[in-house]
């Protein structure tokens, strides 16, 4: 098959995959934002939310047949234990890798490897905890799993459509709250000059633990999507997690739409670069996507700031 | 009633007891019984819901008493922190009888080991040990970070598979499907793997450099990502996942002389302890010279270097570059060795380098070293349970622990087991607001 | 007379913002010139253009190195300005805090050198010579500055006075044919900036070309023999101390500003 022919379906993929990085980028951007940080155990926030999100729906699966309202209120939990786990592991890493550094003032390296050490830490205990191998949904969960509709030839299932819908909902709710209620004021302030919002009043731990527990629920929400679509196992954090740093860096780190443009257009560029370069080159197109946007323009497409362009 | 307990919760003695008390229930999960992804709990509930939490809860309180009554509850101000400083500054000179003793240990303790034990020395210590001195130049000297490290191990190892090649049965061998023309002894790959390593550090360092110092995170861990994906998928070129079998064995043909590395692992292990020693005693004089001091310079204050004449740029890329060749070196080695493959050089191992030279102490060549002994040795016995308490840590678990090690060391002692002296001074003057200690761009962490 | 830096028609904005109007002025070789000006009228807009931390706009900044080969500093990097013989002080000084006072001035004598890492490596000839008269520099420019005593002090210990000479040491260790000097009486006590005064004497004394940048008008008025008075972003005047401070505009303008905030004699 050509390129033309598979065009509407790569497009539809990408879209799909580009929004949970979306999700997931606002996390790193979020955090960037108030402390000039990459978070590096952002990718272990993710993978524990699909954990979370995952074995609640299992739990809460009763035998015998499923109906759609049925499957739609089990999603529903799942996205919502998993946003919980999420958040709760963003509170848990904040506490013990970054806050008592920042009581100290340590300098910048030093965050970077605690998180480092926090995400090696999460992901294999994770992996001793849930098990090494790659967990499912539940199957019979999406019994109503079908072609919906399809757009110029291109299949969307119900999935497909659930998790798109989804991941564009939470984006719009980032972007109001960001946008529109004191703690978007306040992650704005100190993300424009921490010192001064400090003066101003604004509590900046507060502000700080806020900002990653909001970054937590969005990536453990954003797991369970990707659990829900893929797997989920203790490894799956890493390769979406760089990919969702690169949409970040694409959109313009620390700038919340340019998180949401970043990841979209990266599962885009991915899933048409796969086409010609084959499936195990994926990850490879993402990277050099990385790269390149390094070189040539650092800033990203709508530029950094939280405080500007959010 | 809410208002108290959270005040009293606040107060900084018992928010240390929670730490601590937390802390022991984190260790009674991590090295308690496993879960699985039928019953993912079970794990947590069986690690907890036993006697055996006693045990760590006991663990906890004494934690608790000990560093409570150590007293170190008042931050120290900034004078005695300059009188501490200035006292500490006479205190230089070397004790050679020292370096002797435990060139002596390094020496004389392998005899006494099984040759499994060996074997271990030399790839999980030694090996490690080397690495870890290079990644020091990178982290220690250069304050950045490389999370791709292992990549230039990996360039290593295929440039000698592309160089060399074995007869096996009276057959020739050749590592990978492609060959050079040209085959070399082992020996002379090392000056081009090097070559080959640092040329590639440079075009990856060079432009990302010039960023924020924090990218040069990122996209070394692309990097490491991409030469893994490609000596996986790449069948023609690196065997793909069945990876290179057939290196030759290091041997010595000089003159009428000739001598070959077999089986046996001491040879191997002498020989790198001798080149670990070179390498310390060349990276300790790099960090004496004016390359050293500039990059002291550059962690301290970038704009202030800058201003003072020194390249940064030139001089990061120069610690990257000395990083990358170290790494290609050892890459040589260990295919020398050992068969390998493209999950050889995961993200895993470049963290476990990063790992060492975090816990031996960042910008210190002992520090590098002792951090590869000490943790990969544990790491070695642990493999079997101890006796009267039976506590081992399976191969799987081993990461669990080296990432806790990693928020530890951050967390209490961010320099390291032993210090660089001048590292030490830069970690607690930034933290004063004097400075910086690392090259990530100048600016402070929110507080 | 000679010029060492010659700047013209220099123009910075930020935005709409315009933070050097125009700006023209030169130093003359050998000699100890000012720029003085009250808060906000551009000094250190100036300073940051000229030692490369901004990029003017428009205008040029040409500085004639003492063999005479003139270079535009306009775009070029920090280090590379320095190289070329311009060194530098910070307002509100940068050591590096954990070296010693020997190894900061190192720094700066060091950035002249040019063994390479292999030969510290291998400690080849050149590097030990390199370490030798590395050594040897500093501490006859710590003599110079009045440090001699200090040597292997921690930077950062030492008394504000102290760190601020050992700047000057350090900035002259790059072997500079012009010195700026950022508000260098800043903080210091009477008797710190009567000896900071003498020092710049001697500086000048040894053939470096000093350029002032200070708040402090009686430093400026004792010690620099040219005076540019900026105001506004743009130069209000310019000339010998007794002239500048005789002329009507600067009294307006920077005098009585001064006098208010109480920074003057």
């Amino acid at each position: 098959m050509s390129f033309v022919d598979q065009f509407w379906q790569l497009t539809v993929t990408g879209l799909l995959v580009g929004a949970i990085y979306a999700v997931i980028a606002l996390g790193y951007t979020l955090v960037y934002g108030v402390l000039q940080l990459i978070n590096f155990a952002h990718s272990e926030v993710f993978m524990l939310g699909a954990f979370g999100g995952l074995f609640a729906v299992r739990a809460l699966l009763p035998s015998g047949n499923i109906n759609a309202l049925l499957s739609v209120l089990l999603v529903l939990a799942g996205l919502a234990f998993g946003a919980a786990s999420g958040g709760l592991a963003a509170f848990a890493l904040e506490r013990t890798a970054y806050r008592p550094l920042r009581r100290r003032g340590a300098p910048r390296l030093a965050y970077l490897i605690s998180a480092i050490g926090a995400s090696l830490f999460a992901s294999n205990l994770a992996g001793k905890e849930f098990g090494r191998d790659s967990v499912n949904l539940p199957k019979d969960l999406f019994t109503y799993n079908t072609e919906v509709f399809s757009v110029f030839g291109a299949r969307v299932s119900s999935q497909d459509l659930v998790v798109f819908l989804v991941a564009l909902a939470m984006l719009l709710i980032l972007d109001r709250v960001v946008s529109g209620t004191q703690l978007g004021r306040g992650i704005r302030a100190v993300a424009q000059d921490a010192d001064t919002a400090s003066l101003m009043g604004v509590n900046v731990e507060r502000v700080i633990v806020r900002t990653f527990v909001i970054g937590g629920l969005l990536a453990g929400a954003g797991g369970f999507l990707y659990a829900m679509k893929f797997n989920a196992s203790f490894t799956m954090g890493f390769i979406p997690g760089v990919k969702a740093f690169t949409a970040a860096v694409l959109g313009g780190i620390g700038n919340v739409r340019g998180a949401v443009l970043g990841g979209l257009v990266l599962g885009l560029v991915e899933n048409y670069g796969q086409f010609f370069l084959g499936a195990d080159y994926t990850d490879v197109v993402a990277f050099m996507v990385l790269v390149l946007i390094l070189l040539v323009r650092p800033s990203g497409l709508l530029g950094e700031r939280l405080g500007r362009a959010a | 009633m809410t208002t108290a307990v959270s005040a009293r919760l606040s107060s900084p003695l018992a928010r240390r007891l929670g730490g601590c008390l937390f802390l022991a229930l984190v260790t009674a999960v991590v090295t308690g019984p496993d879960g699985s992804n039928v019953h993912p709990l079970d794990g947590v509930k069986n690690s907890l819901l036993n006697t055996r939490v006693f045990g760590f809860l006991v663990f906890g309180l004494l934690l608790f008493a000990v560093t409570s009554l150590s007293g170190r509850t008042k931050p120290i101000g900034l004078t005695q922190v300059r009188t501490r400083l200035s006292q500490a500054v006479g205190q230089r000179g070397t004790r050679p009888t020292g370096y002797l003793l435990l060139l002596a240990i390094a020496v004389l303790v392998p005899l006494q080991l099984s040759p499994a034990a060996q074997g271990s020395l030399f790839l999980d210590v030694g090996i490690y040990a080397l690495l870890a001195l290079g990644l020091n130049v990178v982290v220690g000297y250069a304050g950045l970070l490389d999370l791709g490290y292992i990549a230039f191990y990996a360039i290593g190892a295929y440039t000698t598979a592309y160089f060399t090649s074995s007869v096996i049965n009276g057959k020739v061998v050749y590592p990978l499907p492609v060959h050079s023309p040209l085959l070399l002894n082992p020996f002379f790959v090392f000056p081009i793997a090097v070559l080959i390593a640092s040329v590639a550090g440079i075009i990856l360092g060079g432009p990302t450099l010039r960023l924020r110092g924090d990218y040069l995170a990122i996209v070394t861990l692309g990097f490491g990502e991409i030469v893994q994906i490609l000596a996986r998928n790449s069948d023609p070129l690196t065997n793909g996942s069945r990876g290179a079998f057939g290196v030759p064995p290091l041997s010595l043909h000089i003159g009428g002389f000739s001598y070959t590395w077999g089986q046996d692992a001491l040879p191997y292990y002498y020989l790198l302890l001798g080149i670990v020693v070179v390498v310390m005693i060349a990276f300790s004089r790099l960090e004496r010279s004016r390359i050293g001091r500039a990059l002291a310079a550059i962690r301290e204050d970038e704009v202030a270097a800058e201003a003072s004449g020194v390249q940064t740029l030139r001089y990061k890329l120069l610690a990257f570059a000395i990083g990358a060749s170290t790494s290609g070196f050892a890459g040589v080695l260990y295919a020398t060795r050992q068969f390998f493959n493209p999950e050889t050089f995961s993200l895993q191992a470049s963290i476990l380098v990063l790992t060492i030279v975090i816990f031996g102490g960042m910008g210190n060549i002992f520090g590098a070293v002792l951090g590869a002994v000490v943790l990969q040795g544990l790491a070695y016995i642990l493999r079997d349970p101890i006796p009267l308490i039976g506590f081992k840590v399976p191969d799987a678990d081993r990461f669990v622990y080296f990432g806790a090690v990693i928020m530890i060391m951050m967390v209490f002692r961010p320099q390291g087991l032993v210090p660089s002296r001048r590292r030490k001074r830069e970690i607690t003057m930034s933290e004063q607001g004097m400075g910086s200690a690392d090259s990530l761009g100048s600016g402070e962490v929110s507080a | 007379m000679s010029t060492v830096l010659e700047v013209k028609n220099v123009t910075l904005r930020f935005g709409g913002l315009v933070s050097l109007d125009n700006v023209s002025m030169s130093v003359t070789r050998g000699a100890i010139s000012a720029v003085i000006g009250p808060n906000g009228a551009g000094k250190t807009s100036l300073f940051n253009c000229l030692t490369g931390a901004y990029r003017p706009q428009e205008g040029q900044v040409l500085f004639t190195a003492s063999d005479d080969r003139q270079s535009q500093l306009v775009g070029k990097t920090p280090h590379k300005i320095t190289a070329l013989g311009v060194a530098r002080t910070f307002q509100n000084i940068r050591l590096f805090p954990a070296l010693t006072a020997l190894e900061n001035v190192q720094i700066g004598v060091e950035s002249r050198q040019r063994s390479g890492a292999l030969a510290a490596m291998l400690r080849l000839p050149s590097n030990r010579r390199d370490d030798r008269d590395s050594v040897a520099e500093s501490v006859r420019l710590l003599d110079f500055v009045g440090l001699r005593h200090r040597v292997h002090e921690i930077s950062a210990s030492l008394p504000y006075g102290d760190q601020r000479r050992l700047e000057i040491a350090r900035a002259l260790g790059t072997k500079p044919s012009l010195l700026l000097l950022d508000e260098p009486a800043a903080g210091t006590n009477p008797a710190e900036k009567r000896e900071l005064e003498g020092l710049i004497r001697r500086v000048a004394d040894t053939g470096v070309s000093v350029l002032l940048i200070e708040h402090d008008m009686r430093l400026v008025m004792s010690v620099a023999s040219a005076v540019t008075v900026l105001n506004f972003g743009k130069v209000i005047a310019s000339g010998p101390p007794e002239a500048v401070q005789r002329d009507p505009a600067v009294v307006e303008a920077y005098l009585g500003a001064a006098q208010d905030e109480g920074t003057g004699t």
